[in-house]
C-alpha cells in the first residue's frame, strides 16, 4: 500500500471538561477520498482546524509527506501543500472574486515582499487565476468583489483559492454546506474528478455525496473515530448505525 | 536608607495603584460588557476632580464635593452613553477611538470654557489631615492611606456586587452573550447605560481623591488614562481582578523604580549623570515590563474567557 | 477618469496653487500654512500605510513623528556647534542637510518600529491600540526626561537645515521640497497598494484567516507595513521640525497621535489621497476656527463626532462615492 499523504496519531484536545478530539487517528492516502462524518458537535471542524494548524493539540502528532508539521503555523502549512475550505465560507470580501484567487496563486509564487509591480497587471498571476475560475465555473463573476457573490459561488471560490495553491491534500470543512440539490450534484460531480490531482480529507453532511464519493469513511462521535472503512463497511457497522445514522437494530 | 522610607515609598506605590484600579476598572468593566475602547474615561477622572473641587470650595465641604464628583462624572457617563456611545457598539474599534477622542476635545475645551485655564485647588478634609505613626518609626500622611482604603473597598464592592447581585449576572451574562441577555428579556440599553455610568463615576471619584493631591487642572485625565490602558492590558482586557493585580502592580514598579534607579545608577555612573540616567529609565519602567509580560503573555496576566 | 482620481488631481493642484497665490497677493504667512498642510498630510500617508491598507489602528505614530523631529533637531544642533554627537566608532558631528537628516530620521523610525511593532502585532484590536499609545507614551516621557536635548522645553533648530542646491529658508521653496516628498510618498503609496505586498496586506485587513489559510503569515507582511509607515511618518517629523525650526515633547504626545488618525479619516479612510484632503481641512479648520475662537477644538470635536456618526466616508467619501477595490 502506498505511502500515507496525510496522517494523524492519536490526536487530543479538551477544551475545559470537553474532549472535542479523543485520541483520534487516521490516514489520507494517495489518490482517495477520506470522508469524515459524525453528528452535530463531534469535533469534526475543531480536527480539521488542528490539521491545518489553527488550534494546537494538546498532544498527538501530524506527519504531512513524511514531515512532523505540528510545530508549524497555519500559512506555513497550507505552504506546505494542506489546502483547504471553510466550513463557512472565509474571504477577503472587498476584493473581487479573481483577487482572491490571485492571493493564492501569489503565495505559491513565493515572496509577498515584492512592493512594485501591479498585481493586476502580472499576468503571472491573473493568468492562472483565471483558469482556477474557468475550472470552477466563476469566471463570468470574475471581477465580482466576494461580498456580493451568491452563497453557492462563494462556495465555489472557496475551492478555486484551494485549488490555486496546488495544494498535496484537500481539507475541505462541508464544501456542499447550503448548495442546493443541483449545485451539489454539480460539485460532487467536480470532486470525484479531483481526487486524482491530490487526495481529499472531506467532511460533509451530505450522505448523497459522500456515498457517491468517498472512497474510505471515518464516523467521528465525540471526539473519538468509532469506525474507519469502505462505504459498505461503514453502512454495515452495527456501531455507526446505532451511534449515528440512527437506526435501530 | 531607612525601613521607613522604603514602607513609605511602598504606601505611595500602593496608593497610586489604587488610583489606577478606580480608572481600570470602569474601563476593563466597559470593555468587557460592551467591547467598547473607550478613550473619553481620562475625562471623567477630570469632571470628578473639578466637580469636587467647584462643589468644596463653594460649600466649604470636602464631602460635598466628593459627593458632587460621584453625582457628576456618573450623569456625564450616563449622558454621553446615550447621546454617544450607544451608536459606537457595532462599530469598528478605529471609529470608537475617533468619535472618544472627539469626547476628548469637547470635554476638555468645554472645561477650560467654564473654569478658565488656570488650575484649582482642593484641600484635604480636616479629618483625614495630618500624619500617622506605622511599625518602623515611619510616619505616613493619613489621607492617602485612606484612599488606599477605598480602593480596597471598591474593589471589595465590585467583587460583590459582580460575584452576587442580580446587576452582577446581568453583567456576566452579557460579558459572555449577548443575545442570550437579550433574551433573557433584560433590557440592554438600561444596562449598558448603568455599567457606563458606573466606571464612570469611579474614575470620577479617582479624580477627586487624587485632586487634593495635585492640582485640578484640564488635561489632567489622559495621562493617568493611558497608565490605565497599560494596566487593562498587563491584567488582560474584561477582567477585573487582572485590572487589580495590574494597578498595584504598576503602581509599586512606577513608584519605587523612581525611587530606586536613579540611586541604583549613581553607584556606578556618579551622583549626576546617575540620576539621569535612572531618572530616563524609571519613566519608561512601567512600559518595558508591559513589554516583557505581553512577550510571553500576550493576552495579560488573566485573559477573560471568550 | 474615474471621479476619485479627478478629486485627487484637483487636491493636488489646490494645495500647490495656495503659496503661489499666497506669494502673488505677499502674504507670505499662507506658504507656511500650505507647507504645513503639506507635512501633516505626508506623516498621515506614512500612517495610511498601516491604517488604510493594513488595518492596523496604530495609536503611537507621534513616536516616530517625533523621533524625525528630534533627528532633525539633535543632528543640526550638533553640527551647529561642532560638539560631536557620538565618538565611536568614529567622530560624527550630525549634519545640517536635508538628505543625510531624512536618511536618519527614517532609518531610526524604523528601527524602533521593529521592536514596538513585533511586540504589539503579537496582539490584536484593543490590545494593538492601547499599546501602540503606551509605546508612544514612554518615548513622550523619556523625551521629557531626558534633559541633554532640552527636555520638557524642547530643542530649538537656529538655521534651517540645507538642501544643495537651493535656498531652503525661501518658504516657497522649503514648500516645494515638502510638496514633492509628499508626492513621491504617495506615488510610492499607490504602487505598494497594488503590489503583492499590497494585495497580502489589504487581505489582512479584510480576513487574517484567509491570509493565512493561502500560505502567506500576517505578521511579517504587518510588521514591515508599520515599519515602512513609521519612516514615512518619521521624515515628516524631520521637516516639521525644519518648519518650525523647533522640536519638542509636544511632537510625541498622545494628542499628536490622534490627530494624525483624525487627518486620515477627516479625508477618508483608505483613500489615496485621504490624508492629503483630511491634513489640509484640518489645517484650514484650525487657521479658521481659530481664528474666529480661542475655543477651537472644542468645535473641531463636534465635527470630528459628526464625521465618525454621520459621514463615515470622510471627505473623498461624501465627494467621490464609495471605495472601489480591483
Amino acid at each position: 500500500m502506498a505511502e500515507p499523504v496525510l496522517s494523524i496519531r492519536d490526536l487530543r484536545k479538551s477544551f475545559g471538561a470537553l474532549k472535542a478530539t479523543d485520541g483520534v487517528s487516521l490516514d489520507l492516502r494517495p489518490g482517495e477520498i477520506h470522508a469524515l462524518i459524525g453528528p452535530n458537535g463531534a469535533g469534526k471542524t475543531t480536527l480539521i482546524h488542528q490539521i491545518a494548524g489553527g488550534i494546537t493539540p494538546d498532544s498527538g502528532e501530524v506527519v504531512f509527506l513524511g514531515e512532523d508539521i505540528g510545530a508549524l503555523g497555519v500559512a506555513a502549512r497550507a505552504r506546505r501543500g494542506l489546502g483547504r475550505s471553510f466550513q463557512i465560507s472565509s474571504l477577503a470580501p472587498e476584493f473581487s472574486a479573481l483577487r482572491n484567487v490571485m492571493l493564492a496563486v501569489q503565495s505559491r509564487q513565493g515572496s509577498s515582499f515584492r512592493f512594485f509591480r501591479p498585481v493586476m497587471k502580472d499576468r503571472s498571476l491573473t493568468e492562472p487565476a483565471m483558469a482556477m475560475l474557468e475550472r470552477t465555473g466563476l469566471a463570468a463573476r470574475a471581477n465580482v468583489p466576494a461580498a456580493e457573490l451568491s452563497h453557492g459561488e462563494r462556495r465555489q471560490l472557496e475551492i478555486a483559492i484551494a485549488l490555486a495553491l496546488g495544494p498535496r491534500a484537500f481539507l475541505l470543512d462541508e464544501p456542499m454546506a447550503g448548495m442546493g440539490p443541483e449545485g451539489s450534484r454539480a460539485l460532487t460531480a467536480f470532486l470525484d474528478g479531483l481526487r486524482h490531482e491530490a487526495p481529499i480529507l472531506l467532511v460533509e453532511h451530505d450522505m448523497d455525496a459522500v456515498f457517491a464519493l468517498a472512497d474510505r469513511i471515518s464516523v467521528l462521535v465525540y471526539g473519538r473515530v468509532i469506525a474507519t472503512g469502505t462505504v459498505d463497511e461503514v453502512r454495515g457497522d452495527a456501531e455507526v448505525r446505532r451511534a449515528y445514522l440512527g437506526e435501530r437494530p | 536608607m531607612s525601613t521607613a522610607l522604603i514602607i513609605e515609598q511602598l504606601l505611595n506605590g500602593l496608593q497610586f495603584g489604587v488610583m489606577l484600579f478606580l480608572m481600570a476598572a470602569g474601563l476593563t468593566l466597559i470593555f468587557g460588557v460592551m467591547g467598547l475602547i473607550n478613550l473619553a474615561h481620562g475625562s471623567f477622572y477630570m469632571i470628578g476632580a473639578f466637580a469636587c473641587a467647584a462643589v468644596a470650595a463653594a460649600t466649604g465641604s470636602f464631602w460635598l464635593g466628593l459627593a458632587a464628583s460621584l453625582a457628576a462624572a456618573a450623569a456625564a457617563g450616563a449622558l454621553v452613553e446615550l447621546a454617544v456611545i450607544r451608536r459606537l457598539y457595532d462599530r469598528d474599534h478605529l471609529d470608537q477611538v475617533l468619535a472618544t477622542f472627539a469626547l476628548i476635545l469637547i470635554f476638555s475645551e468645554g472645561t477650560r470654557w467654564l473654569f478658565g485655564s488656570f488650575p484649582l485647588y482642593l484641600d484635604i478634609p480636616q479629618v483625614l489631615s495630618g500624619a500617622v505613626d506605622l511599625p518602623g518609626g515611619a510616619r505616613y500622611q493619613l489621607y492617602r492611606l485612606a484612599i488606599i482604603g477605598v480602593g480596597v473597598l471598591v474593589a471589595l464592592g465590585l467583587y460583590y456586587l459582580i460575584a452576587r447581585t442580580r446587576l452582577g449576572m446581568r453583567i456576566r451574562a452579557g460579558q459572555s452573550d449577548r443575545e442570550m441577555i437579550a433574551a433573557l428579556g433584560v433590557d440592554i440599553g438600561t444596562l449598558y447605560t448603568m455599567v457606563f455610568a458606573l466606571g464612570a463615576a469611579l474614575a470620577g471619584l479617582a479624580g477627586a481623591l487624587v485632586g487634593a493631591l495635585q492640582s485640578v487642572q484640564v488635561g489632567m485625565g489622559e495621562p493617568v488614562l493611558i497608565l490605565a490602558f497599560v494596566v487593562i492590558v498587563i491584567g488582560g482586557i474584561g477582567s477585573i481582578k487582572g485590572a487589580l493585580v495590574g494597578a498595584v502592580l504598576v503602581g509599586l514598579t512606577d513608584t519605587l523604580g523612581r525611587f530606586l534607579l536613579p540611586k541604583l545608577f549613581a553607584a556606578f555612573l556618579g551622583p549626576s549623570e546617575g540620576a539621569t540616567v535612572g531618572a530616563a529609565l524609571a519613566s519608561m519602567l512601567i512600559y518595558i515590563v508591559m513589554a516583557l509580560i505581553l512577550a510571553f503573555r500576550p493576552k495579560g496576566l488573566f485573559p477573560a474567557t471568550a | 477618469m474615474s471621479r476619485e482620481r479627478a478629486i485627487n488631481l484637483l487636491l493636488a493642484g489646490l494645495l500647490l496653487s495656495v503659496p503661489l497665490a499666497a506669494l502673488a497677493l505677499g502674504e507670505l504667512f499662507y506658504i507656511t500654512l500650505a507647507t504645513r498642510m503639506a507635512i501633516l498630510a505626508l506623516a498621515a500617508v506614512g500612517l495610511n500605510f498601516a491604517l488604510g491598507l493594513g488595518g492596523l489602528v496604530s495609536f503611537g505614530h507621534a513616536a516616530f513623528f517625533g523621533i524625525g523631529g528630534y533627528v532633525a533637531g539633535i543632528f543640526s544642533s550638533h553640527a551647529f556647534n561642532q560638539t560631536p554627537l557620538f565618538s565611536w566608532p568614529f567622530e560624527f558631528f550630525g549634519s545640517d542637510q536635508m538628505p543625510a537628516i531624512w536618511l536618519a530620521a527614517m532609518l531610526i523610525s524604523a528601527l524602533i518600529a521593529l521592536p514596538i511593532g513585533a511586540i504589539s502585532l503579537r496582539t490584536a484590536g484593543v490590545y494593538f491600540i492601547m499599546i501602540t499609545l503606551a509605546f508612544a507614551q514612554m518615548i513622550y516621557y523619556f523625551a521629557i526626561s531626558w534633559p541633554a536635548y532640552g527636555g520638557e522645553d524642547g530643542l530649538s533648530i537656529v538655521v534651517r537645515n540645507g538642501f544643495p542646491g537651493v535656498n531652503t529658508a525661501v518658504p516657497l521653496i522649503f514648500f516645494l521640497v515638502c510638496y514633492v516628498l509628499l508626492l513621491a510618498a504617495l506615488a510610492l503609496f499607490a504602487l505598494v497598494r497594488d503590489s503583492r505586498f499590497g494585495a497580502a496586506l489589504q487581505a489582512g485587513r479584510q480576513n487574517e484567516t484567509r491570509l493565512a489559510a493561502v500560505g502567506i503569515a500576517p505578521f511579517r507582511i504587518r510588521l514591515a507595513a508599520f515599519t515602512i509607515s513609521a519612516a514615512i511618518t518619521g521624515l515628516a517629523g524631520a521637516l516639521l521640525a525644519d518648519l518650525n525650526r523647533f522640536v519638542s515633547p509636544s511632537m510625541l504626545s498622545w494628542q499628536m497621535s490622534g490627530e494624525l488618525i483624525v487627518l486620515i479619516i477627516l479625508g477618508g479612510t483608505g483613500r489615496l489621497f485621504g490624508p492629503v484632503a483630511g491634513a489640509m481641512l484640518f489645517v484650514l479648520f484650525e487657521f479658521v476656527l481659530g481664528g474666529l475662537t480661542e475655543r477651537w477644538q472644542f468645535f473641531l470635536g463636534l465635527i470630528l463626532l459628526g464625521v465618525v456618526l454621520f459621514a463615515r466616508g470622510g471627505l473623498i467619501g461624501v465627494l467621490a462615492g464609495k471605495a472601489r477595490h480591483g
